[in-house]
């Protein structure tokens, strides 16, 4: 039941996941980090069982940090992308990894988002999300996403999404980290859902309350 | 004397050289000269054939110009059966990069996969090393031309010579080179290298195999162009 989303932006690209790790009903750890940072510029959100997800981002990074060493240059975003589906896809017939990931990176191209599944689905996308979480923020993702958001409306935009799985989702996570990700480098957030929500409920509450006054001055 | 260190390529001399490297080396030397050149549109490789007999059947494929992925195009010096299983290799390395990461390999890892294989028979076993040396020219974002050796050694290069009479094409490409090249001057210095390294009076079509790398910016695919004298 992870909460996994991302999307990119201008110059970047924004993974969030909840940092819950549950075994059935049981919450074993609520500070758990699902972002695995693959290299500088490429970071990957995983949604499965905890020890696949693991193994599986060790695996990707552990190899694409020896491609680096071996050849002297980095593989692209799309290359990594291209490389972990195929891992998936052989251990499709032998395991599987029980994986579902997304892959977020920066190089010559841009940002870039890969969606992938364990079934070894892969797909370059502006928006995606893993779980039932990651379904509320969909629908969100087609109303509210634009290209080339900045980094304060991609916050904007993690927010509602945020604050929709909490309305929604029976088993909603409070605990949240985001990374961003641009060419420079991996920015951590560490997201506290009800601190961050409740702030933006009493920002909403002034905002309506000088509205309503305004309009009684209007009116008068 | 020297035969007791000759005989197994792995066993170095007292002086310190490893002489079945040195012997593959003058096989390359041997051969028809390959040149090599960056232009700005492209590279231009062009090798010297050896044309032995008018009884022999003209074949259609080149001879000494393999094509080892849509855009890697290599010239070879050397033995020629030596060089067909490296030619295999080298696609197949291509071919699995291409499954792997899904875009066309690096030209500079293919060199270097090459190389690597090449090395290990200057190492292990007692077998013999590969009596070819390479002229790779490829696209990658840009142009690219790398030389390799039988030793493994490789490097890149603006413009190369590899075959009979290296040396005396070197230092020809050497004066005649600049930056900015175009297509045309760049045929002109390749003729004037194989004239002068050929030793023959005259140049003619079938003595000599050219292709041209270029790049088309319209639809994004590397082009092969078989070039005429």
């Amino acid at each position: 039941m992870d909460v996994v989303f991302g999307f990119v932006g201008y110059d970047f690209a924004v993974l969030v996941a909840d940092r819950a790790a549950t075994q059935q009903i049981i919450v074993q750890k609520s500070d758990e980090d699902k972002i695995a940072v693959v290299d500088g510029t490429k970071i990957m959100a995983t949604s499965g069982p905890r020890g696949d997800c693991v193994a599986f981002a060790e695996y990707v990074a552990a190899n694409v940090r020896l491609y680096r060493l071996k050849y002297q240059h980095e593989l692209d975003v799309k290359a990594t992308a291209h490389y972990a589906r195929n891992e998936l896809a052989t251990a499709l017939r032998k395991g599987p990894y029980q994986v579902n990931a997304l892959l977020a990176g920066v190089d010559a191209n841009g940002p870039e988002l890969y969606f992938m599944d364990y079934l070894a689905t892969c797909h370059r996308v502006n928006t995606g999300g893993h779980g039932y979480g990651g379904m509320f923020c969909l629908s969100l993702f087609d109303k509210h996403w634009v290209p080339n958001m900045s980094r304060a409306q991609a916050m904007e935009l993690v927010d509602l999404c945020v604050a929709e799985v909490c309305e929604r989702l029976v088993t909603a996570p409070t605990e949240y980290l985001v990374k961003i990700v641009d060419k420079k480098g991996v920015e951590v957030i560490e997201y506290d859902a009800t601190e961050r929500l409740a702030k933006r409920r009493e920002v909403q509450m002034q905002a309506r309350e000088a509205a309503r006054q305004a309009a009684a001055r209007v009116g008068a | 004397m020297a035969r007791r260190y000759d005989s197994r390529t792995t066993t170095f001399s007292p002086e310190g050289r490893l002489f079945q490297v040195e012997y593959a080396l003058e096989s390359v030397n041997h051969a028809g000269t390959c040149v090599g050149l960056r232009t700005n549109t492209g590279v231009l490789l062009a090798s010297e054939k050896k044309t032995m007999s008018k009884l022999l059947e003209q074949s259609s494929t080149p001879e000494k110009l393999w094509k080892i992925d849509k855009h890697i195009v290599i010239a070879v010096a050397g033995l020629n059966a030596d060089a067909m299983i490296l030619v295999n290799f080298a696609r197949l390395v291509a071919g699995q990069y291409k499954a792997r990461y899904g875009l066309p390999i690096p030209v500079e890892n293919l060199v270097q996969e090459l190389g690597d294989h090449m090395q290990g028979y200057t190492q292990f076993g007692g077998l013999r090393p590969y009596g070819v040396a390479f002229l790779f020219a490829g696209w990658q974002g840009g142009f690219q031309l790398y030389q390799s050796e039988p030793s493994g050694n490789f490097s890149a290069w603006k413009a190369a010579a590899i075959g009979a009479s290296h040396q005396a094409a070197r230092s020809i490409l050497k004066t005649e080179y600049s930056e900015g090249l175009d297509i045309s001057e760049a045929k002109g210095i390749v003729s004037k290298v194989l004239q002068k390294t050929m030793d023959c009076m005259s140049l003619t079509e079938d003595k000599v195999e050219m292709v041209y790398l270029s790049y088309n910016e319209l639809n994004g695919e590397v082009e092969l162009e078989r070039i005429l004298l």
